[in-house]
């Protein structure tokens, strides 16, 4: 089986998980014997290309101006299709838009209709959460329908993640005839409160999901959003959990300087993740046990109001902010820390509480996480509830032997989690696509 | 005859170096030294040096009719021996002209007088035993770091023996009466109290440049009529000593200004004093009640820019509460780090009102945002306390 796949980042050059989970998806898909050619703008070349292709969109020529090339038409169509607040697609400057205009209300030719190479055009995508993101979404639609030109017969099936590559996704389709997959890794609903969601994504979402042959959902949870909030048929959605891979850890183990107990929060500072929740729950347990100390790593748009939330409680001397932490020092804070902890208030799937436990640090994680679907040795709490919180925080760093129950059932278990489980899975979805459009 | 006071703050803070989480526990050198060294090289070569040497000639030219007085803190002087012994030496050829009057203040030009009188008493009981040591004098007159003036502490300093003290001559406190009269303290009228004329002082230290002020250029005949025009007994001209080749650049011509100044206004009839001879000279005319504490920094001409919001409050309460673990340690290790963590400066870094006076703020400021310095400094405080309970 071969599959032509959407992303929007890779290893080594990511922002999120999104492109640690294609990776060891890729990877668990070749052990299922799955071929996989991966697009995504922006490549760098010095991704792991060992089993998997990565397509460069930035490299691709769309003759989209070639109207003699058959689908050319069809493309441009499928454009019109989008709707975005742009009229600039594809991209031109306003000088650029403003000749083609003229010549259009001059020959009633429309640009892209001319003749020969020189309108053969590279477009450069940033590759990054970028202002301008409805126009590279749009655009990589535009390569997208390109490539799978280029590449046809060389497919069975596509594989879109996130809303970004969706058009693209869509896109490819139309070109080829081949069964869509595409895959929420989060949905609107996730990214903010659900009465402030932004509806052009929504909407983007919503019509991806709609027009593909079959929705894989990383957890029950976001299955559940699907279904319940973007109206799209439960026979067509499925739930596949993410795994997790880890990278040979050969990093010293660091010198502790602190002798307190360290209970860690790791990831963005934002509404979604829960971080005041955490702030509440260790001003509970400081005023029990002194020797803990709080720490805070990542940054985020709540970063501020946290930390002035931690002053007025009166705690700063025993919770502490890291800013950002990057390479090695998120592994480092890791093998620091008694406790993790991850009070996300809406989480689809959670990878952070794996890596965690893979370092043998016993998690507590919220009740509103995709994750704790899987995880048996895990302590789970609603995200609101501090009590809770601060209750597990207190009986993992105060009772040890509880502590190395859940650090060393925990390891067993996240080792169990293999991409290549998911991967049969995600195959089997790829063969009810591939049914239905026969 | 009127007398012009003039009186300059000497300080530079000791600036911390950007202190991680997972340096806790592990390393105990706070201090950005390279940062330290070039800002007191910078400073020393653009001002300490020439301001001295040009206020020593001036000195050594008008045979004792040019005085002034200077408040040098620990931290500055601990800066000069570490980065620039020959501006420590150049201070010293000016306490022996006898023309010049050390104050006596708080020696990390600490906040230490808003937290407790022990507290304060102790800093400043360190600055005396500095001054005697280093320039062999014991000050009879007080200035409060950022000059933070209150009842509460006017009695404290009485305390200590100070005959006189320097105040913010704030209009909220003043109302209608002027700064250029000799008052006394409310408690019991025997603290003096000379009041900084904020109008005249911030023409040199602040407008001298300004080319877009109505003033400019300011010429010392133009400043010497100005003075001599003051009604009152006296006008006190208080600024910081970097005024004098770093926030006025020599290009300003500030040092010609300052070069000419002397002559005109001794031209004027009017005579110049340090702070003691101007109290000691003069009669107070009336008591100033101060409930709250005032300083001269900001419009608000209050605490605000220090402990104005809940980081600074909160980096404020938790430094405090370490001070009777340093008192019990009795180390000079420890002792050395407890003065520099008190230097005003780290609060300062942690203001967030940035309306008027933000460019000041931004100016002095070596974080990005009030947020990081408070992360740094309770970061390194962490530590410092750690350590200190290992002591205890």
């Amino acid at each position: 089986m071969r599959v032509l796949m959407f992303g929007w980042e890779f290893p080594p050059h990511i922002a999120g998980g999104l492109g640690t989970a294609c990776y060891g998806m890729t990877q668990g898909l070749a052990r299922n014997d799955v071929e996989v050619i991966f697009v995504m703008p922006k490549a760098s070349g010095d991704e792991d290309q060992s089993f998997v292709k990565v397509v460069n969109a930035s490299d691709i020529e769309a003759r989209y101006c070639d109207s003699s090339i058959e689908g050319a038409d069809d493309i441009m169509r499928k454009i019109s299709f989008i709707h975005i607040d742009s009229n600039m697609v594809p991209y031109i400057s306003p000088e650029e838009w403003a000749t083609y205009r003229e010549g259009y209300e001059r020959t009633g030719k429309k640009f892209w209709e001319r003749q020969g190479d020189s309108w053969t055009q590279r477009y450069t995508f940033s590759g990054k959460y970028g202002a301008n993101i409805m126009e590279e979404v749009a655009r990589y639609a535009v390569v997208a329908a390109e490539v799978a030109r280029q590449l046809e017969g060389q497919f069975d099936v596509i594989h879109a993640h996130d809303w970004l590559t969706y058009y693209a996704g869509i896109a490819a389709k139309r070109v080829s005839g081949k069964p869509l997959v595409v895959h929420m890794h989060a949905t609107s609903f996730d990214r903010s409160s659900s009465d402030n969601i932004d509806t052009r994504v929504y909407e983007i979402e919503r019509g991806g999901m709609a027009a593909a042959d079959m929705v894989i959902a990383v957890s029950n949870l976001t299955r559940n959003i699907v279904i319940n909030k973007y109206n799209i048929e439960p026979e067509k959605v499925v739930a596949v959990h993410n795994a997790v891979q880890f990278a040979e850890n050969d990093n010293p183990l660091p010198v502790r300087g602190v002798d307190d107990k360290i209970v860690t929060f790791l990831g963005r500072i934002t509404f979604q993740k829960g971080p005041d929740y955490f702030i509440e729950a260790a001003a509970k347990v400081l005023k029990r046990v002194p020797n803990v100390r709080f720490v805070m790593a990542g940054s985020g748009d709540m970063m501020n109001h946290c930390i002035r939330r931690a002053a007025q409680l009166g705690i700063s001397d025993r919770f502490h902010f890291t800013g950002f932490l990057k390479g090695d020092d998120v592994q480092k804070m890791f093998q620091l820390s008694d406790v993790y902890v991850m009070p996300s208030v809406s989480e689809p799937f959670g990878i952070s509480p794996l890596e965690a436990m893979r370092s043998n640090v016993p998690t507590i994680i919220s009740k509103q996480s995709g994750v704790a679907e899987v995880l048996d040795y895990a302590v789970k709490v609603d995200y609101w509830d501090v009590d809770a919180m601060a209750d597990a925080i207190y009986g993992l760093i105060t009772y040890p032997a509880l502590a190395k129950m859940f650090s060393e059932k925990g390891m067993e278990e996240v080792n169990s989690l293999k991409w290549f489980n998911a991967a049969t899975k995600i195959k089997d979805v790829y063969q009810q696509a591939i049914d239905k459009c026969k | 005859m009127k007398t012009v006071c003039f009186y300059f703050q000497v300080h530079q803070p000791w600036r911390l170096k950007t202190y991680r989480f997972f340096q806790m526990g592990n390393d105990h050198n706070y201090l950005d030294d390279f940062t330290n060294r070039a800002i007191m090289q910078k400073v020393a070569r653009e001002c300490y040096l020439p301001m001295n040497a040009l206020l020593l000639s001036l000195i050594e030219e008008n045979k004792g009719k040019i005085k002034c007085s200077f408040s040098i803190t620990g931290s500055a002087v601990e800066q000069f021996k570490a980065y620039a012994p020959e501006v420590l030496e150049s201070f010293k050829r000016l306490a022996e002209t006898g023309c010049v009057e050390f104050l006596g203040e708080t020696y990390s030009h600490s906040l230490s007088s808003l937290y407790s009188v022990d507290e304060f008493k102790q800093e400043v009981k360190l600055h005396t035993q500095m001054l005697k040591e280093e320039f062999g004098v014991k000050p009879t007159a007080f200035r409060n770091t950022e000059l933070i003036y209150s009842d509460e502490i006017a009695k404290a300093v009485e305390d200590m023996g100070f005959k006189t003290m320097l105040a913010e001559g704030a209009k909220h406190i003043l109302g209608w009466k002027s700064p250029n009269f000799l008052y006394s303290d409310a408690a019991d009228n025997k603290l003096r109290l000379l009041l900084r004329n904020y109008k005249l002082s911030d023409d040199i230290a602040f407008r001298f440049s300004n080319e877009g002020w109505p003033e400019w250029p300011l010429t010392a005949d133009k400043f010497a009529q100005w003075v001599a025009e003051e009604n009152g007994d006296v006008v006190n001209l208080f600024m910081d000593y970097e005024t004098f080749g770093e926030h006025q650049k020599a290009s300003t011509g500030i040092f010609d200004f300052m070069k000419a100044l002397p002559a005109a206004l001794l031209d004027k009839g009017v005579e110049f004093a340090t702070v003691s001879e101007a109290s000691k000279r003069l009669q107070p005319v009336a008591v100033l009640h101060c409930p709250y504490a005032m300083s001269w920094a900001d419009e608000e001409r209050d605490v605000t820019a220090w402990l104005g919001n809940d980081l600074q409050n909160e980096a404020f309460s938790k430094l405090y509460a370490l001070a009777p673990k340093v008192k019990k340690a009795k180390n000079r290790d420890f002792e050395y780090v407890w003065h520099f963590m008190q230097n005003s400066d780290h609060f300062y870094y942690m203001a967030t009102k940035w309306f008027s006076d933000g460019d000041v703020h931004s100016y002095f400021n070596p974080y990005g945002s009030a947020y990081e310095a408070f992360i740094n400094y309770m970061n390194v405080l962490a530590d410092f306390e750690i350590e200190l309970n290992k002591l205890q």
